[in-house]
């Protein structure tokens, strides 16, 4: 990378340069027939970052237009800063997910806190406060020396900075597996409640009208964070990109909010775009696109952390918690005051201009002359080759017969619930401040986290999701389960799903059957999201997700929010009372393969994942949110990792209280294995009182949805039966003390 | 009655304890800003909420006890004004010496958050006259630094003025080793000062007191404090 010189003559851009930059020779020319002359040093720079995969989509574009975005309560779908999602009563939820999983494999407690950080500003810079952060975290194997770092700092990072900004963090999920070691996945998620009519989109309408900047100094942190580091695999050089990192500060991202959402109440604001991906450079040549004008600014007025700063790293630099506002002429001093009152650094740098260009001057020169369009649109939409994976063929056949049946079950479940994808995430949610502004009805711990809306009767209810084992074995069905079981994950706390943002996490796709899992992953969530009706309203793709050649296992994240029109109706995963009878909804089919089961007891990744009837999952689903408005039960949990047995263990130990037995008596002619602990999909786990199985029965079977009373909760022990034999027979205080304590005690070990 | 919420850059429990004392109890609520340093007399009380001011900086409080609000927050203690810090506005109360005592680091240098049980161990304050028939609180805790410390003698002689107002405990009231979250010095979740006036707890009260949620034990404290005069 360019090392910053104080003399004001630029390099030269030669091959080298270009190179250095990551743009190819093709994408070089192309510039060059764009603008129609050669591109100088500074605006070289800008490319290299506006052409990046990251910030260009160049191979995910094509693909990512299969995804249906609209909907009769989408009122932003994917293509500014997040989706908007009409609640009714004249407010609306805004959400995204995005990853920050190079720089936080790099600076785990840095890159984690500002992913956190950047993903809020997304949802403030729409007009919206922030009510709710989820994130979805994967690791490396415990075994890797690497994992336990990584793990300290990630969560470090995200608990600093969002207990400190006075936003929640109520949920998420957490998977570790080896595939992760040279690659950790940090894709954090933001929720904001905004009013309909209070929408703020990146905007630089009004020919004079001042662009002022807002927020922290310039320093030279971040630079070429989004080209360099995001869009690029891993290798031996990893580590000194560490510099790209951004240095996160949560206390000016709580000012940046506040300030942000006062200015937001004045109508004499235009627009406004977060400082993110490329900092000054994008924010400026998409609010402008956005608008068909142009801006004109003036580099020496950008307040800066350090002296001696080239035009180049004020304009790629992507220091943190800053925005770019546009406000009617006339208007500026109020709101430079406004910036005064919360503390905060801000000048007017500029205006916005009648031609479509960016015009930038430094210390009395022009240093940038672009048009507008060949920078935001210009890069190549790539084709890139695809082709289905070798090891597909491989790893899809799974011959149930060569895995011995165990005689109990009690080995299992105990393997089961003390493995790590499976085992309590207290001692990381208890870091999070997931309390504050009184709107968490449901705490973490539950299938889906669910936040009042303030001022309403309203809830709604978020959960995120992926099993990239099952993507592994088969993309286009792993993901169409992603979409399933978080929408399942909010049915069962009570919400209508009305909305859904992904992070396509992938490896380098440059390869070809790199690209055939993403785009089959991508028609996987688009049919799902069609037959569950569920529009794509935003989301991000981070692809080159690997390292020295190997890559991430196909990680298609999705969150997914619901609605609550009465808050009352929550519900929880957990039993409520001794004595309460227990009921399975949904069909145990004879399936082992892509199990937590399987890689535990077997330590194998095999088979297809479990078969996904879209149809009867719709009936299921249906049915409980009938049950759960019905108030007929006291409990829901979807049956996912470790199936059903593992299900009803966690509704017996994840209750504040204390933990209550169960019995299970199962009448069953599949393998004991597969009816226990397989993962059959479309499976929800109910308790209510023992006098409403009968109705409840009735229910199901106008519904055509399979039901069946299997238990009863209460006592000290957790007992199952099959066929009239015992074959689990567990103490379930023990249960929970070997499912709880895992993830802490590993995180506290001094290696 | 009248009360105020001083927000500081960084407070983030204002909202929380505003809509508490504003909703709940429909109380006369204002905001109090922090570069604000006129006389508080008007205020029955004022309350210092949770969050981050100035970023937790430097030290929890450190900075914030010499914002100018805090000058007024002293001269309206020292006249007998009732003054409620949560958390950080605990840590605020003691680096500005209106309480004794130091706040450290949690014992395992992380964040918590969740539900504790603390036990009253004075019921002789306008914060806690209502918890004489149920002392045994459950109201959740959200910090970073609130291991208490203070040096022996200090420790006894508020020991014997009856200044330590909270303490972890286990869900049946016995304090052990076992219940505490964070490492504080003789369990110590709550000190008083001599005047029993001005008052600090690391537990978040306004947490624990709307109806919507089962654990409404906070507003205990709320009550005490409305009922003292």
């Amino acid at each position: 990378m360019p090392k910053s010189k104080k003399s004001e003559a630029l390099p030269e851009v030669t091959p080298d340069v270009v190179a250095q930059h990551g743009l190819t020779v093709q994408e070089y020319k192309r510039i060059v027939d764009l603008i129609g002359r050669a591109p100088n040093f500074t605006e070289l720079g800008i490319f290299s970052v506006m052409w990046s995969e990251h910030c260009s989509y160049k191979s995910s574009r094509p693909y990512l237009k299969q995804l249906p975005t609209e909907g009769p309560r989408v009122l932003q779908g994917p293509g500014e800063n997040a989706g908007v999602v009409d609640i009714g009563d004249g407010q609306a939820v805004v959400f995204k997910i995005e990853s920050h999983n190079h720089p936080s494999f790099i600076e785990p407690h840095q890159g984690a806190a500002t992913g956190v950080g950047g993903i809020m500003r997304d949802i403030f810079t729409m007009g919206a406060r922030p009510i709710a952060l989820l994130n979805s975290l994967r690791f490396g194997d415990l075994s890797d020396p690497r994992t336990r770092y990584l793990l300290n700092g990630v969560v470090d990072g995200i608990s600093s900075y969002g207990n400190c900004t006075g936003v929640p963090t109520v949920g998420g999920e957490i998977y570790f597996d080896a595939c992760y070691n040279g690659n950790i996945l940090v894709n954090a998620f933001c929720l904001g409640l905004v009013q309909t009519d209070k929408i703020f989109l990146a905007k630089a309408g009004g020919v004079g009208n001042p662009v002022i900047y807002v927020g922290a100094k310039t320093g030279r942190d971040g630079i070429h964070g989004a080209s360099l580091l995001a869009s690029s695999e891993f290798d031996e050089t990893t580590e000194d990109k560490r510099p790209t990192v951004q240095v996160g500060d949560p206390f000016t991202e709580k000012l940046l909010i506040e300030t942000c959402l006062e200015l937001f109440k004045k109508d004499w604001v235009i627009g406004v775009q977060d400082m993110g991906a490329a900092g000054l450079t994008s924010s400026s040549f998409e609010m402008a696109g956005n608008s068909g004008t142009g801006i004109e600014f003036d580099l020496s007025q950008v307040p800066l952390r350090e002296e001696g700063m080239t035009a180049y790293e004020i304009l790629l630099s992507e220091s943190q918690e800053r925005m770019l506002f546009v406000v009617k002429k006339g208007h500026e001093n109020e709101a430079l005051a406004i910036l005064d009152k919360w503390g905060l650094d801000g000048a007017v740098v500029g205006q916005v201009i009648e031609s479509p260009v960016v015009r930038i001057n430094y210390q009395g020169k022009e240093v940038v002359n672009l048009p507008i369009s060949p920078v935001v649109e210009g890069a190549l939409n790539l084709k890139r080759p695809k082709s289905k994976p070798q090891y597909l063929s491989e790893v899809q056949h799974l011959d149930l017969t060569e895995l011995a049946e165990p005689p109990r079950g009690d080995e299992a479940l105990i393997k089961l619930l003390g493995a790590p994808n499976i085992s309590s995430k207290e001692w990381v949610y208890e870091q999070y401040d997931h309390m504050v502004r009184l709107n968490t009805l449901v705490l973490p711990g539950s299938d889906a986290a669910v936040m009042r809306i303030p001022d309403s009767s309203k809830a709604v209810a978020l959960s995120v999701d992926c099993n990239s084992r099952y993507c592994y074995l088969d993309p286009f069905w792993g993901a169409q389960i992603a979409v399933a079981e978080c929408a399942r994950n909010i049915v069962c706390s009570g919400g209508t799903p009305i909305g859904l943002t992904n992070c396509l996490n992938f490896g380098n796709p440059e390869k070809p059957e790199i690209m055939w899992q993403f785009e089959q992953a991508v028609l996987g969530i688009a049919e799902a999201c069609k037959f569950f009706d569920i529009p794509v309203v935003s989301g991000n793709v981070s692809l080159y997700n690997e390292t020295k050649g190997k890559a991430i296992f196909p990680t298609p994240t999705v969150a997914v929010v619901g609605l609550l029109e009465n808050l009352e109706n929550h519900c929880t995963q957990w039993f409520k009372n001794s004595g309460d009878a227990i009921g399975l909804i949904g069909l145990t089919l004879e399936e082992i393969s892509g199990s937590e089961y399987l890689k535990q007891m077997f330590e194998r990744c095999q088979g297809k994942p479990p078969q996904l009837d879209k149809k009867q999952e719709r009936s299921v689903q249906e049915f409980c949110l009938e049950l759960i408005r019905g108030k007929w039960i006291q409990s829901a949990h979807d049956c996912s990792d470790g199936g059903m047995a593992v299900a009803a263990v966690e509704s017996c130990i994840t209750g504040p209280e204390k933990a209550l037995g169960a019995t299970l008596n199962l009448e069953s002619t599949l393998r004991k294995d597969a009816l226990l602990f397989g993962e059959s999909q479309s499976r929800i786990l109910i308790s209510f009182a023992e006098g409403k199985g009968e109705s409840i029965a009735r229910m199901a079977r106008k519904n055509e949805v399979p039901f069946a009373i299997i238990g009863r909760v209460g006592g000290s022990r957790f007992t199952v039966n099959i066929n009239g034999d015992e074959f689990i027979h567990q103490e379930i205080q023990a249960l929970k003390n070997i499912w709880k304590n895992l993830i802490g005690d590993y995180a506290r070990q001094v290696s | 009655m009248k009360c105020g919420v001083v927000v500081f850059p960084g407070s983030n429990c204002d909202h929380d304890c505003y809509h508490i004392l504003k909703h709940i109890f429909e109380l006369d609520t204002e905001w109090v800003w922090h570069k604000d340093s006129a006389d508080l007399d008007a205020f029955d009380f004022v309350v210092l909420p949770g969050g981050f001011s100035y970023g937790d900086y430097l030290r929890a409080g450190a900075i914030s006890r010499f914002s100018p609000v805090m000058k007024a927050v002293v001269r309206y203690a020292q006249k007998g004004g009732k003054v409620l810090g949560i958390c950080n506005g605990f840590q605020i109360l003691v680096e500005s010496g209106l309480l004794p005592g130091a706040l450290m680091q949690n014992r395992w240098q992380k964040f918590i958050c969740k539900p504790v049980f603390t036990r009253v161990e004075s019921t002789d304050t306008p914060f806690t006259s209502l918890c004489r028939e149920r002392p045994i609180l459950r109201i959740p805790i959200a910090h970073h630094g609130g291991r208490y410390f203070a040096q022996e003698d200090t420790l006894k002689a508020m020991q014997d003025n009856q200044q330590i107002v909270l303490k972890y405990c286990e869900p049946g009231g016995t304090v052990s080793e076992a219940s505490n979250p964070n490492g504080s010095m003789d369990n110590i979740a709550g000190v008083a000062n001599e005047k029993k006036n001005v008052f600090g707890m690391m537990p978040h009260p306004e947490r624990s007191a709307d109806p919507l949620w089962p654990d409404q034990d906070g507003q205990l404290i709320f009550k005490s404090l409305i009922q003292s005069f």
